[in-house]
């Protein structure tokens, strides 16, 4: 079975701006895939070249294993979920979702039942008459979601559509588009900058950075195993340690930093001279009131305590003033170290990783 | 009274006598076609009559008149429109010193004297041995009235979302179909106001129409014409007919603006 | 263009850029050149036309400027149509400023469609209600008299009187328009904020409001000098025998001798002289050429 969508050496250059750089990733059938990074990192120019509205510099775009150089947009088997979501302001509801089948020349009644049948699979009931000014955002979103799976494309790809919507309807839609894709098996190929839509709904994310691809995982290791500092930094909070490599034996490095020599486990192509740095996430950290062996453990003064229910985020300083993040489980016992007590951050060699500093390189140094 | 009430009040009063100047003498035109008088004017008043309308109704040179300026009109409606929304959707696509240079041609002929228009147009199109005629007329006419259009489309269009034209492409359409289904519906609003002007700068041209017309009449140059040697008063009773239908026009086109300007409003008030 | 090709595909792009392109060069573009091309030529008859006595001279134009009469008529037009012009701005800026800024929204509507159906009746038609008011035995002079204002009719129609009230009564619809679109946008609260930090009223409109609305004013003179100069009805039925019109001339070469070479010459002159008060207000009022033909 041939992948669904295939990016094969594909490079996009705007005038003398690369905006897509040697990008090769392959989306099996029935998967949920994004696109995650900052804005400027070249997804949508990814989405919209797989869509056909930018044409690659280098490099080939196969759907279903099939070449698309040439084939125009409304040839294509995709259907695009616009992040302004692009529904036709002067139609009703169901004449927007039938629309893909009105310039296929499917006559009226089918438009209609079919129409109908895609508003109930979105859960959206009695609206097939309204216009779309009469929508509320999430409405608007499934219509959106239903035009687009009317056309019965082979892959949807969605720029960013939940971005419009307030914080609690964003985290239902997200259940909501997870549970559509499941049930109609189309691959989705989603854009996002915001790495809670990514790790949540996705069967794999790819993270990107200025044009190139940082890592291609599933989200666990996305975030559990950053395959540089990059993608450490961008998804999820992270402390990091400038330093230097200089011992490593059995996968743990030892690292020597201006706040001490660290040990932790050394991550992929980094091995001593090559630029990197320390990474621990505050969730692995501890608060200790004294150090403990076989740990990293750094003298640290407390600054700050944010309480914030189901955990707590402890913001503390070292003696050369960094700032260090520390976050605890509260389990309704937890006790909360006062500002200003003179504690011991530490943490484990086991969970803390030593990746190549990869953090944002300047657009002068890059093609 | 304070003094910014009283600048109110005084301008209150000038809107008034402003007005009144205004409409003052196309109520003493039109009264005139109802004066029992050989002269045009309601004074002195000689009785109430509809003789002229009567003489009017007879008048071969007025039905002829009549038919030519509606066979221009449609024709330059027929070809502004098509032309001023082609070069509207141009325009929008170009950007620096090409849109500058290319819109300053487009709304050139908006700002030429008529006279120039229709000699221009009268000496280009006898270098084809085109003579002059009522098609000359419609030609001269549509330079500047497909101008009016372009106008009206380009303003219609800075409110047209180009993502739903790429919506709808990526739903399979083809141009055409994205053209007649999302952008020309967009767009109806600004066609018709187009429409509507265009006839109307259509039916009262003179300028354009004197030089290119050859030896056929429209109402307006058979209007101008008749008014300059001594008009009876049937002019007048042409005159009071074409008014009525200008104000008719004019009110059913504000209606209809207004209408839609609430709706719009309407529409993004939900938005909110 | 590539944005014109991506957006529509070739073949309607091809249609716009045809439509496009008949517009500008049939009907703008060529015709200019070829009145321009023509005024250079000599009026001959037809058999002449292509012979050896047809060839590129300035005696179009030489007779223009050895013709002293022409030469003032031309310099009255450009004279009297510019004083048109200003007591347009003059008598419709207050209206405008009244409409846009202090008249109550809602009667503003019915006072704008009062105005509109002037706009929209034909200059002939009102240049000849206009005449019908004027005349000597008048509803104008009869009011007046009735009044007891004056005492003996005035004589309206005389030396430049009524073509100048004629040009104003004509034209001035679209000098106001244009203001009031343009003061219209400018924000009740910078009125306000400097009528607060104590500026009279006088300085509130040369220093807030009149800067706002330059391009509308731009408009305005553009569109009135461009009708006064251009303007063939109202100088005939409303001018004397004493007010000449340059576009009088035109005609007279066109319709009289016959003679469109020298008409053409004539018309070119018209049309340069509204080229060059188009670039004076740009430049005065540094507006561009979208902000006075929108």
């Amino acid at each position: 079975m041939s992948a669904a969508v295939e990016l094969a050496g594909v490079s996009v250059d705007f005038g003398k701006f690369r905006a897509v750089d040697n990008v090769n990733v392959t989306v099996q059938p029935g998967e949920f895939f994004s696109f995650l990074g900052p804005s400027g990192c070249g997804k949508t120019t990814i989405l919209r070249m797989i869509s056909g509205f930018n044409d690659p510099t280098e490099g080939v775009v196969r759907i279903g294993g099939q070449d698309m150089r040439g084939i125009r947009p409304n040839k294509r088997p995709t259907a695009l979920i616009f992040q302004n979501l692009a529904l036709f302001p002067l139609m009703p509801v169901w004449e927007n979702i039938s629309f893909g089948l009105e310039v296929r020349g499917v006559d009226k009644t089918k438009r209609r039942a079919k129409a109908e049948e895609l508003l109930n699979l979105v859960d959206l009931h009695d609206v097939a008459d309204r216009r779309i000014s009469q929508l509320s955002g999430g409405q608007k979103q499934r219509v959106a979601i239903a035009r687009a799976l009317a056309v019965e494309p082979k892959v949807m790809l969605l720029d960013e559509p939940l971005s419009a919507l307030d914080l609690k309807l964003r985290q239902h839609m997200r259940a909501e588009l997870r549970a559509i894709q499941k049930r109609t098996n189309v691959t989705f190929i989603y854009i996002t900058h915001d790495q809670g839509e990514a790790l949540a709904m996705s069967d794999r994310v790819a993270v990107m950075s200025q044009g190139r691809l940082q890592q291609v995982a599933p989200p666990q290791e996305i975030y559990n195993a950053p395959a540089n500092g990059f993608v450490a930094s961008f998804v999820g909070e992270i402390n990091a340690f400038q330093g230097e490599l200089s011992a490593v034996s059995g996968g743990i490095g030892e690292f020597k930093t201006a706040n001490g020599l660290f040990r932790a486990k050394v991550g992929p192509g980094v091995s001593p001279g090559i630029a990197a740095k320390l990474y621990v996430r505050p969730e692995h950290t501890i608060l200790a009131a004294a150090a403990r062996p076989g740990a990293n453990n750094i003298p640290v003064d407390v600054a700050d305590v944010a309480f914030e229910g189901n955990f707590i985020n402890i913001s503390a300083k070292t003696s050369d003033g960094r700032s260090l993040t520390v976050e605890m489980r509260n389990d309704g016992t937890t006790a909360l170290p006062p500002a200003g007590s003179k504690m011991q951050f530490t943490f484990d060699p086991a969970k803390a990783l030593i990746l190549a500093d990869t953090t944002l390189p300047k657009p002068g140094n890059w093609p | 009274m304070s003094s910014q009430k009283l600048s109110a009040w005084l301008l209150w009063i000038y809107l008034l006598l402003f007005l009144f100047i205004m409409l003052s003498p196309l109520f003493v035109m039109g009264g005139a076609a109802l004066n029992d008088s050989r002269f045009p004017s309601v004074y002195p008043w000689k009785g109430f009559t509809t003789q002229w309308f009567v003489d009017l109704w007879n008048d071969p040179r007025m039905w002829i008149a009549g038919r030519n300026t509606l066979l221009v009109a449609f024709g330059v409606v027929a070809l502004a429109l098509p032309i001023g929304t082609a070069g509207a959707i141009l325009i929008n696509s170009l950007s620096g010193a090409t849109r500058a240079i290319v819109y300053g041609f487009m709304v050139a002929p908006i700002l030429t004297p008529g006279a120039v228009i229709g000699i221009s147009t009268l000496l280009f199109w006898r270098t084809f041995s085109i003579p002059a005629g009522l098609h000359l007329s419609a030609l001269g006419q549509t330079s500047f009235i497909a101008a009016y259009v372009m106008l009206l489309v380009l303003a219609r269009l800075q409110s047209f979302d180009a993502g739903l034209e790429e919506a709808a492409l990526d739903l399979g359409a083809s141009h055409g179909q994205v053209l007649r289904r999302i952008l020309l519906p967009h767009l109806y609003p600004a066609l018709g106001a187009g429409a509507i002007i265009g006839f109307f700068q259509s039916v009262e041209n003179f300028n354009v129409t004197l030089f290119t017309r050859g030896g056929s009449d429209t109402l307006t140059v058979y209007v101008g014409s008749m008014v300059r040697t001594g008009a009876p008063p049937t002019i007048n009773a042409l005159a009071l007919i074409l008014i009525l239908i200008t104000v008719t026009a004019t009110i059913i086109y504000e209606v209809l603006r207004r209408r839609a300007l609430a709706r719009e409003m309407a529409a993004d008030a939900l938005l909110k | 263009m590539s944005e014109l090709l991506r957006r529509y595909g070739i073949g309607l792009s091809a249609i716009f850029i045809a439509l496009t392109a008949f517009w500008l060069l049939m009907l703008v573009i060529l015709p200019d050149l070829y009145l321009f091309e023509n005024s250079f030529r000599p009026y001959l008859p037809a058999v002449d036309v292509g012979g050896p006595k047809d060839f590129y001279s300035f005696a179009n134009y030489l007779n223009f400027f050895q013709t002293p009469i022409h030469i003032q008529v031309f310099g009255l037009t450009v004279l009297f149509a510019s004083v048109v012009t200003a007591i347009c701005f003059a008598l419709s800026y207050p209206i405008a400023y009244y409409l846009a800024k202090v008249a109550n929204p809602r009667d503003v509507a019915t006072l704008f469609l009062l105005l509109l159906i002037p706009l929209w009746v034909s200059e002939i038609l009102r240049c000849f209600a206009l005449f019908i008011m004027l005349s000597f035995k008048g509803p104008l002079n009869m009011t007046l008299i009735g009044l007891g204002i004056i005492h003996d009719p005035i004589r309206w129609i005389t030396a430049y009187n009524s073509l100048m009230i004629g040009l104003v009564y004509v034209y001035i619809l679209f000098m106001l328009f244009p203001i009031y679109n343009a003061i219209q946008s400018l924000d009740i609260n910078q009125i306000e904020a400097a009528r607060d930090l104590g500026s009279p009223w006088w300085r509130t409109h040369w220093r807030v409001i009149i800067p706002h609305s330059k391009p509308g004013i731009a408009s305005g003179c553009v569109m009135v000098f461009m009708l006064s100069a251009g303007s063939l009805f109202v100088p005939s039925l409303l001018g004397s025998t004493t007010s000449r019109w340059f576009t009088e001339i035109i005609q007279q070469w066109m319709f009289d001798a016959f003679d469109w070479n020298t008409g053409a010459a004539y018309a070119f002159l018209l049309l340069l002289l509204c080229i060059i008060f188009v670039s004076i207000m740009m430049r005065v009022f540094r507006v561009s050429l979208a902000d006075i033909a929108k």
